[in-house]
């Protein structure tokens, strides 16, 4: 019997071609001959078909790039930031959203925008955000449950996006949801939480600039387990009031209801910020795991982001407004 | 013991003992598969240390802390299941593993703890403090273990004899208050509706709830 015994310099074929664009190679070569179609035709550049790993191009440089992050907060590798997630749609587990979300597709992709707008309906991933105006923005990223890491966003400021929509003075908060497709998502066959999930802002937190709807990271598109192919990144709040693959925005007059807050009221309010002085019935919030260290490190007010969103809250009691 | 061998004549004490497949097989079986969570636990880090494993998450002391948890629970269970097993299948000798098996719960309870208190809260007295006053799981979680840190220390034959059978008895129902708090702790600190904790809650109850029928069932054949 021939027993092939690995090196530990061999490479393997896995490592050069990931699984999920092996395995989706037909559909990889079916959205390749329609972006070369689309070529022909002559259209306008599109952001690249929806394959794992797909780099993203012309992605450019702000004020939240790496380079001007903090020396005390590296960037979190891409192993860690894909393989450890609450996406509770695709499980519970940490590891159970990189398992299961590996057959979800996102193509195509339809977001309905809805309420006191101007210019409602549904649009397309594709025309919803323009490759050219992608930014890099690497935020620190706090879990309620006192873990933390840093992560490298591609993305387009929400405000940018939220303004063409035309929001009229009835829209004093902006609601989301994620996608609920039982079929493509196993975690929504349990009754965890009320599905879909829902989220929302004030209208001034959802214009605030550090606010962003993601479609990338590390200079790839979204994966799947991290909320393919679009989804909200509100770095001063807790993880979960950054909504996934979301499929419907609307705009509207009172406070939405969102989904932990449904589940537990008295452990997750509606805004979530942040803040190390306010304490959680489960987790103590005065100090985070950073992933990839032992200790924790005190945890910040608004997550360290105080300078830029401090003045949204100001007169308002913390406590009561958790 | 004695009885047997004086039944088989000439046969030495030391020879009945060896062939008891209790104390030579079904023992070491007891000891090999409460130790193998733990191996394997050891094999994760070993694995992480030496070669990047991946096995124990982006987060090894919040994996280590759900692993040692989940599998002191399931032994604890395990114990609970011993009396039920005896009362369901009139196998007697069953009973001399409950201590064994006791123990080892007991064992991975201390080592969650350990875990919690050194990897993750790093000795900080004061937050564990704050943790058993002001989160009611861990509240919970503590109760559980005073109660089977008195049965584990109350658990040598010496103790029985202080004690006085009857009083060591009584004291040793103390476990079914670890059981239901451990399943407690387990339901409190899960987010969300899930599965899994009210499983293990059902299995707890459903081995009370043989144990309860059985004197119901003696009452029923005698009259």
């Amino acid at each position: 019997m021939l027993i092939k015994s690995r090196k530990a310099s061999d490479v393997l074929g896995s490592e050069i071609t990931p699984r999920t664009v092996f395995e989706g190679r037909r559909s990889f070569l079916k959205s390749a001959a329609f972006a070369g179609a689309g070529l022909a035709a002559g259209t306008l550049p599109t952001l690249p078909a929806y394959a794992a790993r797909t780099p993203l191009s012309g992605v450019q440089k702000t004020k939240w790039s790496a380079e001007n992050m903090p020396e005390n907060d590296p960037v979190n590798s891409y192993e860690d930031v894909t393989s450890y997630n609450n996406f509770y749609e695709f499980g519970t587990g940490k590891r159970d959203p990189k398992e299961n979300a590996q057959e979800f597709n996102p193509t195509p992709w339809e977001i309905s925008i809805e309420g006191a707008c101007a210019k409602p309906g549904k649009i397309s991933f594709e025309d919803l955000i323009k490759p050219e105006t992608l930014e890099e923005r690497v935020y620190r990223l706090r879990c309620v449950e006192a873990w933390s890491m840093v992560i490298p966003w591609v993305g387009v400021s929400l405000a940018s996006v939220l303004k063409k929509f035309e929001p009229t003075s009835d829209a004093k908060y902006v609601a989301f949801e994620t996608l609920f497709d039982p079929e493509q998502m196993p975690g929504q066959r349990q009754p965890v939480l009320k599905w879909p999930y829902k989220e929302g802002l004030r209208i001034d937190e959802a214009m605030n600039p550090l606010s962003i709807l993601a479609v990338g990271m590390y200079g790839e598109v979204m994966p799947n387990q991290n909320g393919a192919p679009v989804r909200l990144v509100m770095p001063w709040k807790y993880g979960f009031k950054s909504i996934k693959s979301i499929v419907k925005i609307k705009f509207q007059k009172t406070m939405p209801p969102t989904s932990w807050n449904d589940a537990a009221a008295r452990e997750y309010g509606f805004y979530s910020n942040v803040n190390p002085a306010v304490r959680h019935p489960r987790w103590s919030q005065d100090s985070e795991r950073r992933i990839g260290e032992i200790f924790k490190r005190k945890t910040l007010m608004f997550n360290g982001y105080a300078e830029e969103v401090a003045s949204l809250y100001e007169g308002m009691d913390m406590r009561k407004w958790y | 013991m004695a009885i047997s061998s004086a039944a088989t004549g000439a046969m030495p004490q030391k020879t009945a003992r060896r062939r008891d497949p209790v104390t030579w097989i079904i023992k070491p079986l007891v000891w090999g598969l409460c130790l193998a969570p733990l191996g394997w636990l050891m094999w994760l880090v070993a694995d992480a240390y030496f070669y990047g494993g991946r096995g124990l998450t982006a987060n090894p002391v919040e994996f280590i802390n759900l692993y040692l948890g989940d599998w002191a629970l399931r032994i604890l269970l395990v114990a609970l299941a011993v009396t039920p097993v005896r009362i369901l299948t009139g196998w007697k000798q069953v009973v001399r593993l409950r201590r064994l098996i006791g123990l080892f719960a007991f064992f991975y309870v201390v080592l969650h703890v350990a875990n919690y208190v050194g990897l993750d809260q790093f000795f900080n007295w004061g937050a564990i403090w704050d943790d058993i006053l002001k989160r009611w799981y861990i509240t919970v979680g503590m109760f559980g273990l005073l109660c089977l840190t008195a049965l584990a220390i109350t658990s040598t034959k010496g103790w029985i004899k202080r004690l006085g059978g009857r009083n060591w008895n009584k004291l040793h129902k103390a476990v079914y208050l670890a059981g239901a708090a451990a399943c407690l702790h387990f339901f409190m600190m899960q987010k969300g509706l899930q599965y899994e904790p009210l499983i293990y809650a059902g299995v707890f109850i459903s081995l009370m709830a043989v144990r309860a029928f059985e004197p119901l069932k003696r009452k029923l054949v005698k009259a």
